[in-house]
């Protein structure tokens, strides 16, 4: 557009606009790290300073140590322990399962393929959020509450990554499938030496999409952890500010809540073209 | 789309499929099946006996004022979110898609809610509006407004749909921008020397193409807002003041977890996956129509 029409004003506003809404988009997170940086009693005073303070090193050693005063103690070391994890087993276990099953639904064909592609699709219409009771008595009935398996299992089927794959397979020239076979290759010979490096890319995008969301769990490990030892890091954080109106240590709470963000925030940002790809791809 | 050349069947493909058909069955359907049983019994409270009851449940919540009443508050909370959220996305896009200068800075931090999760996003929420120590409860006292959700049922529901918007926003974001550039830039420019001002461009051309986007967008946030907000809802305002903020997925996690009262929960889970059945649909067909422009 900038070639046939020069508007300085509104180019002006639309920097103003795009200002202001990153001012609204960042502002929650300033104001929880600032408060990381202040004594618990400065932040306790309202207003609190937007400056950052001088305790910025006491709020993180005392977050990373369970110390400082809040409604559990649970060391913050071992809940990013368990939250990284129960997102690894997520996030690979996703990948894997969904590029097993795309590869049986695309290259092969055997009775009933529709019907198990259709399976796994009725996956995409049952989110945990509407099944959790059921889903923990099956749980409860394997003996997996409180574990890794139990909290990480349940959430490893995945609808969207298996089409999104299929839909990269089908794509895929069968000149490659012809010659592998003409060279005596077989099935896994093909996958492993000439689908999987094909799926690079979208192995990357689906990487970032689930670790996000397998960090970001909150429901399901609130249900499934009964103990603190396994508290992954969000359901600790939300137990350490409890619901009694006893004070607690903000500062301590908020620089636990800046280490709860970062590993998400890091991967959007350092993989973020692959993170928009990912997006944009498994909606398609 | 199929491919021409396969391989030979045989056992492979099961195995390949094994994990997960076993995953989908054992935590997708099981749970799905039992959901629908439970549904239609009725356990006394030490669970000891079961004794069928038909649609008993289905009743009961039909007949039960607090279960109808979330209903309405899901309805209202999602198209506030879904309004607001689709509202400042596109704002923001339609500027991003404007501008040259600072886009990538200006993506990079649109992005940051994404990657924020949904409790976190709650509690940073809270802990601004709360009403000792908030740093925002304090701007708007001195404004004039009392500031309290934990008392307020309006106040309540307002942090909510701001804490839901807030995470939303980067998603909207970003498929407003991809929107927008899918227009033919050729379509802008003839307008443009015909002397059409922006606003006008946008009125006739840029809004009505990107309605597809618009639709898709609105389908994913209502979904997004009656299913994915559990979390925000509990690190704020757990439902209260009394059930002003209590939502339908809110409501199961509450009678199945903290009532006990199974027969109802599992009641609710089934009008929930009857919901989401609804909307995957409505998704897919829309979906179905797209491939053919």
């Amino acid at each position: 557009m900038a070639m046939v029409e020069r508007r300085p004003w509104l180019d002006a506003l639309g920097h103003a606009v795009l200002l202001l809404g990153i001012a609204i988009v960042v502002f929650p997170v300033y104001v929880a790290f600032i408060a990381s940086t202040h004594a618990p009693q400065d932040v306790m005073q309202a207003p609190m300073p937007l400056w950052p303070g001088d305790h910025l090193l006491e709020s993180y050693r005392a977050a990373l140590q369970g110390a400082g005063r809040t409604n559990s103690n649970a060391s913050v070391t071992s809940m990013l322990g368990i939250s990284l994890a129960m997102t690894l087993i997520i996030t690979i276990g996703k990948i894997s399962v969904s590029l097993l099953s795309a590869f049986a639904v695309v290259f092969f064909r055997f009775p009933l393929r529709q019907w198990c592609f259709w399976t796994i699709f009725i996956t995409l219409m049952l989110p945990v959020e509407v099944r959790i009771g059921p889903t923990y008595q099956v749980v409860s009935d394997l003996g997996m509450v409180n574990s890794l398996g139990g909290l990480a299992l349940p959430l490893i089927a995945s609808a969207t990554a298996t089409f999104l794959f299929r839909q990269f397979f089908l794509t895929v020239p069968d000149e490659l499938v012809e010659a592998a076979r003409i060279d005596g290759a077989g099935p896994m010979r093909f996958f492993r030496d000439i689908l999987l490096p094909l799926s690079g890319p979208n192995i990357a995008a689906l990487f970032v999409i689930q670790f996000i969301y397998g960090w970001n769990q909150y429901l399901w490990p609130l249900i499934v952890a009964t103990s603190e030892n396994m508290y992954p890091i969000m359901v600790g954080l939300k137990q350490m500010i409890g619901s009694s109106e006893a004070p607690v240590d903000w500062n301590v709470i908020m620089a636990t809540a800046m280490l709860a963000m970062l590993p998400p925030v890091l991967v959007v940002v350092l993989m973020q073209k692959w993170f928009v790809k990912g997006l944009v791809d498994s909606e398609k | 789309m199929e491919k021409r050349v396969w391989f030979r069947a045989g056992v492979l493909p099961w195995l390949l499929l094994a994990p997960q058909l076993a995953v989908v069955a054992v935590f997708f359907l099981w749970p799905a099946g039992q959901a629908l049983i439970q549904s239609l019994q009725q356990q006394d409270a030490f669970g000891t006996t079961v004794s069928w009851v038909g649609l008993d449940n289905f009743v009961m919540l039909w007949n039960e004022p607090t279960y109808l009443e979330s209903f309405r508050t899901t309805l209202v909370f999602s198209l506030l979110v879904t309004s607001l959220g689709l509202g400042l996305g596109l704002l923001l896009a339609f500027f991003a898609d404007r501008v040259t200068r600072g886009i990538t800075f200006y993506r990079t931090l649109l992005l940051l809610p994404y990657a924020v999760a949904p409790v976190l996003s709650g509690v940073l929420w809270a802990f601004m509006f709360s009403s000792s120590i908030g740093v925002v409860a304090w701007g708007l006292r001195h404004i004039g407004l009392e500031w309290n959700h934990l008392l307020n049922a309006s106040h309540a529901m307002a942090l909510v749909v701001m804490a839901a918007v807030w995470k939303q926003i980067s998603y909207n974001f970003l498929f407003f921008v991809a929107g927008l550039q899918a227009i033919p830039a050729s379509l802008l420019e003839a307008a443009a020397i015909d002397g059409a001002s922006p606003w006008r461009r946008f009125r006739t051309i840029q809004f009505p193409l990107l309605s597809p986007t618009t639709f898709f967008l609105f389908v994913i946030n209502m979904v997004y807002a009656f299913f994915d907000t559990f979390a925000v809802i509990d690190a704020t305002t757990q439902g209260g003041p009394g059930k002003a903020t209590s939502t339908l997925v809110y409501q199961v996690y509450f009678d199945g977890f903290r009532g006990m009262d199974f027969g109802s929960s599992a009641a609710q889970s089934v009008i929930l996956m009857a919901m989401v059945m609804v909307l995957t649909v409505i998704q897919f067909r829309f979906i179905e129509k797209k491939v053919q422009y």
